[in-house]
C-alpha cells in the first residue's frame, strides 16, 4: 500500500515538475545544446541552414587570438577587483544599517535604488556624468580648483577601466549589502549579548563571532556576484563598444557571432565563457565550501 | 433631393469607403538622425496616396541596428517591411532582402548614380534603392572665422593653425571651453570614415584597393595619422577619443568648437532650436592633407530596402520608389543638407541655392573615399574593426604609427577575404 502510495506521489511530482522542466528544455537547454552544436560548425549568421562539421577548429581559432585573451584578461581583472571593493563596502554598510539608528528603514530602502535602476540607465547616466566638456564631476573638480579641464574619464586608455569598475561598485554594492545583511539578522541575539556580558571587546566579537556565522552569507553572495561579472556585457558594451581597453569575454564572443557573422567562432567563444565561468564557480565553491558551509548553517 | 443625386451621393460614399478600405499601412525603419525628415516623407506620401507609413527610429548609434535586423530576419517577421541600410550592411543582408528590379521601372533606377545603385544590384537582383549620399563635412564657425579675418581652410595644415589662433583667442576672452577642433575617435566605425578621410585626402588611399591589394602602410597614411595625433589635447579635447557623431556634435552646438566634421544632418540640427550657434555656422567639403590631393569625404550612400518576409511586399515597394524619388531627395537636400543620389538634383536651382557646393562634389563623388566594403564583402567588418582599433591605438600613444601600421597590414592580408 504505501509501495503504491510513493509511486503514486512520485507521479504526482512528474506532473507538477513537467511544465517546470519543458520550460527549461525549451528556454535553457535547446539554445544551450544549439550553441554548442554550432560551436563544431562553420555556418554562418546569414545563412544558418549551410554548414558543415569542422571539429575543435572553432575552439582553437579563439585560444589563437590575442584579442580573446585581452578580453579574458580585462574579464577577470573587472571581476576580482570589483566584487572584492563590493565585498568590503557590502560588508560595511550592512554592519552599519544592521544597527538600530533612527530612520533605519528609510536608509535601507534608499540604498537599493543604484540596484533598482537598469544597467543601461545607470551606464548612460555615468557617461554624461563623467563626460569631459559637460559632465557634472568635471565641474565639481574644476570648481574646487584641482584641475582646469574636464578630464576624459572615458577616453583615457588608463582611466576606463576604472570607470566600468566603479560603475559597477556603484551599482551592486546595494546587492552584496542586502545578501549580507539578510546574513547578519540571521544571527541570534543571544550570542551577541552573551559575549557582551561575558565582556568581549566589539573587535573580537565582530572576527570570532560574526565574521564566521557570516561566511556562508558572504560566500553565496560573491558567487553570484562573480558569476554576474565573469558574463558582463551591458556596462562594457554602453560605455565603449568594442573597445579593446575594456572589453569582457561575452563582448567578445558577440563581436564574432554579430558582428562578424561569425556562428561557429562566436558559438566556440559563448562555450568558452561558459566553461570559464562553470570552472570558476566550481573553484568558489570548492575553496569556500560552500556546499558543507550551507549544510552546517541548516 | 432627386433620386438621381440621392444615387451620387450614394456612389460617392461608397468609394469613400472603398478608398479608406484600400489605404493600407506600411512600417518602416528610419535612422535616428533623420527621424523628422522621413516622418515628413511618410506625411508627403499620405498625402499623396491615402496610405499610412509608420517610421520606427532606429538606435542612435548605426551599427546598433545589425543585431536587431538579424533578430527580425532570421525570425521572419514581418513587422517591418521597409529596412533603411548602410552601404556597407548590404552583402551582408543581401539573403534576406526582396528583389524590387521588376517593381521599380528602369528610368527611375538609371536616375541614381551608376555605382551607387550598383552597390544595391548583387547579382543581378536589386535589393534596395539609394537614398542619400552621406558624406563627411566640415562644419565651421563663420562668425569667428569672419571675426579673426580668416577663410576657410583649404588644407587640414591651415585648418589646425586656424583653429589653434581661434581657440587661444577665445579662451583669453573668456571662453574657457572653447576647443579648435571637434571630430569622432571612438573605437567605432566611425573612425573609420575619419581616418580614411584624412589619409585618403593626403594620399594614402583607401586601406585596401579596388583589387584587393592591401595599401594602409605607406608613408603618406603614417604621415596623416601623426598630424591627427598631434591635434589631441592641443585644439581638440581627449575626450575626441571616446566621441561618437552625437557626443562631438554636443560639443560643436554647445558653441565650443570652432571647427566640427560631421555628416549632412548637423546641418538641419545646428540650425533648429534656437541653439547658441543659429546662423553662424558655415558648411565645406573637408579639407585635403597636400595640396593638390582630392577633398576625400567618406562616402555611405545610404538605402532603403524591402523585408523579404513582409506582408506587403508591393505597397512597401512603393514607399521605397516614394522616399528614394526625387521628391523626397530634394526636400531632404533642402532641409537637411543630405547629398542626392540622383545626378539631376545637382544641376537643379533650388538644390543649388542651399548647397552651392554641391555643383563641385558631384564629380568627386568618383574619387571621394570609398570604404573598402566592395572588395572585402561579409569580411567588411573585421577589416574595419582591425583598422579602427589600430588607429585609436596609435592615436593614443599605446602604438607607435609606422610599426602599427606595419603590424594592420599584415593583418588585413588574412582578414580582408570576402568568403
Amino acid at each position: 500500500m504505501s509501495l503504491k502510495l510513493a509511486r503514486a506521489d512520485r507521479r504526482a511530482a512528474w506532473m507538477f515538475m513537467a511544465p517546470m522542466l519543458i520550460a527549461m528544455l525549451v528556454v535553457a537547454v535547446w539554445p544551450l545544446a544549439r550553441t554548442f552544436y554550432f560551436s563544431f560548425t562553420d555556418a554562418y549568421l546569414d545563412d544558418p541552414t549551410n554548414y558543415s562539421l569542422i571539429g575543435f577548429d572553432n575552439y582553437l581559432e579563439v585560444i589563437g587570438d590575442r584579442t580573446w585573451w585581452i578580453a579574458v584578461r580585462n574579464t577577470l581583472t573587472f571581476t576580482v577587483v570589483s566584487v572584492a571593493i563590493e565585498t568590503v563596502l557590502g560588508l560595511g554598510i550592512a554592519l552599519l544599517i544592521n544597527q538600530a539608528i533612527p530612520g533605519r528603514g528609510l536608509v535601507r530602502a534608499a540604498i537599493l535604488v543604484p540596484w533598482a535602476i537598469p544597467v543601461v540607465v545607470a551606464t548612460k547616466m555615468w557617461e554624461w556624468m563623467l563626460n569631459d566638456q559637460f559632465g557634472v564631476l568635471n565641474q565639481v573638480l574644476i570648481s574646487m580648483g584641482l584641475i582646469d579641464h574636464g578630464i576624459a574619464w572615458t577616453a583615457n586608455g588608463s582611466l576606463i577601466m576604472g570607470v566600468v569598475i566603479f560603475i559597477d561598485v556603484w551599482m551592486t554594492t546595494p546587492f552584496m549589502v542586502l545578501l549580507i545583511l539578510a546574513g547578519l539578522q540571521m544571527i541570534p541575539g543571544e550570542i551577541m549579548e552573551a559575549a557582551e556580558v561575558d565582556g568581549i571587546p566589539a573587535w573580537k566579537r565582530f572576527w570570532s563571532i560574526v565574521l564566521p556565522l557570516l561566511k556562508p552569507a558572504i560566500g553565496v553572495a560573491v558567487l553570484f556576484r562573480v558569476l554576474d561579472a565573469l558574463r558582463m556585457f551591458d556596462l562594457a558594451y554602453v560605455l565603449a563598444a568594442s573597445s579593446e581597453q575594456v572589453m569582457t569575454a561575452s563582448i567578445y564572443a558577440r563581436n564574432r557571432l554579430i558582428s562578424f557573422q561569425e556562428l561557429g567562432i562566436g558559438s566556440a567563444a559563448s562555450t568558452w565563457v561558459f566553461l570559464l565561468v562553470a570552472f570558476v564557480a566550481i573553484l568558489i565553491i570548492g575553496v569556500l565550501r560552500l556546499d558543507r558551509a550551507a549544510g552546517e548553517a541548516a | 433631393m432627386s433620386l438621381k443625386k440621392l444615387a451620387l451621393g450614394a456612389s460617392m460614399l461608397l468609394a469613400l469607403a472603398a478608398g479608406t478600405a484600400r489605404a493600407d499601412t506600411v512600417s518602416v525603419f528610419c535612422g535616428a538622425t533623420d527621424y523628422d525628415l522621413c516622418v515628413k516623407a511618410a506625411d508627403a506620401w499620405k498625402a499623396k496616396t491615402g496610405n499610412e507609413a509608420k517610421i520606427n527610429k532606429m538606435p542612435a548609434q548605426l551599427d546598433d541596428a545589425i543585431p536587431l535586423y538579424q533578430q527580425l530576419l532570421a525570425a521572419k517577421s514581418s513587422d517591418v517591411d521597409v529596412l533603411f541600410l548602410d552601404v556597407i550592411w548590404l552583402g551582408m543582408f543581401k539573403n534576406n532582402l526582396l528583389d524590387i528590379k521588376a517593381m521599380v521601372p528602369q528610368a527611375e533606377q538609371d536616375a541614381h548614380f551608376k555605382s551607387t545603385l550598383g552597390a544595391g544590384d548583387i547579382n543581378g537582383q536589386l535589393i534596395a534603392m539609394p537614398a542619400y549620399m552621406d558624406v563627411g563635412l566640415m562644419f565651421y564657425r563663420k562668425d569667428l572665422l569672419e571675426k579673426y579675418g580668416m577663410q576657410p581652410p583649404k588644407t587640414w595644415d591651415e585648418l589646425a593653425t586656424q583653429a589653434k589662433e581661434i581657440q587661444d583667442k577665445e579662451r583669453a576672452a573668456g571662453s574657457k571651453d572653447m576647443w579648435g577642433y571637434t571630430w569622432q575617435a571612438k573605437s567605432y566605425e566611425g573612425l573609420t570614415c575619419d581616418a580614411i578621410e584624412l589619409i585618403a585626402s593626403n594620399g594614402g588611399g583607401t586601406i585596401i584597393a579596388d583589387d584587393g591589394k592591401v595599401t594602409i602602410d605607406n608613408p603618406a597614411a603614417a604621415e596623416a595619422i601623426e598630424k591627427a595625433k598631434g591635434w589631441i589635447g592641443t585644439i581638440s579635447p581627449e575626450g575626441v577619443l571616446g566621441y561618437d557623431e552625437e557626443a562631438s556634435r554636443a560639443v560643436f552646438e554647445a558653441g565650443n568648437s570652432v571647427f566640427h566634421r560631421n555628416w549632412p544632418y548637423v546641418w538641419g540640427t545646428s540650425q533648429g532650436g534656437g541653439g547658441p550657434i543659429v546662423g553662424k555656422v558655415g558648411m565645406m567639403p573637408l579639407p585635403v592633407g597636400k595640396v593638390g590631393e582630392k577633398s576625400s569625404g567618406c562616402l555611405g550612400p545610404m538605402y532603403f530596402g524591402v523585408n523579404k518576409y513582409s506582408a506587403k511586399p508591393e505597397l512597401a515597394a512603393e514607399f521605397v520608389r516614394f522616399i528614394t524619388g526625387p521628391d523626397m531627395q530634394k526636400m531632404r537636400a533642402i532641409e537637411g543638407a543630405y547629398n542626392p543620389s540622383i545626378s539631376a538634383l545637382y544641376t537643379d536651382p533650388d538644390v543649388l541655392a542651399k548647397l552651392p557646393f554641391l555643383k563641385d562634389t558631384q564629380p568627386a563623388f568618383a574619387d571621394s573615399a570609398t570604404r573598402p566594403s566592395g572588395y572585402t564583402g561579409t569580411s567588411y567588418n573585421r577589416v574595419s574593426q582591425a583598422f579602427y582599433r589600430a588607429v585609436h591605438d596609435m592615436l593614443t600613444g599605446d602604438e607607435d604609427v609606422k610599426a602599427g601600421l606595419a603590424k594592420l597590414s599584415a593583418r588585413l592580408d588574412k582578414l580582408k577575404e570576402s568568403r
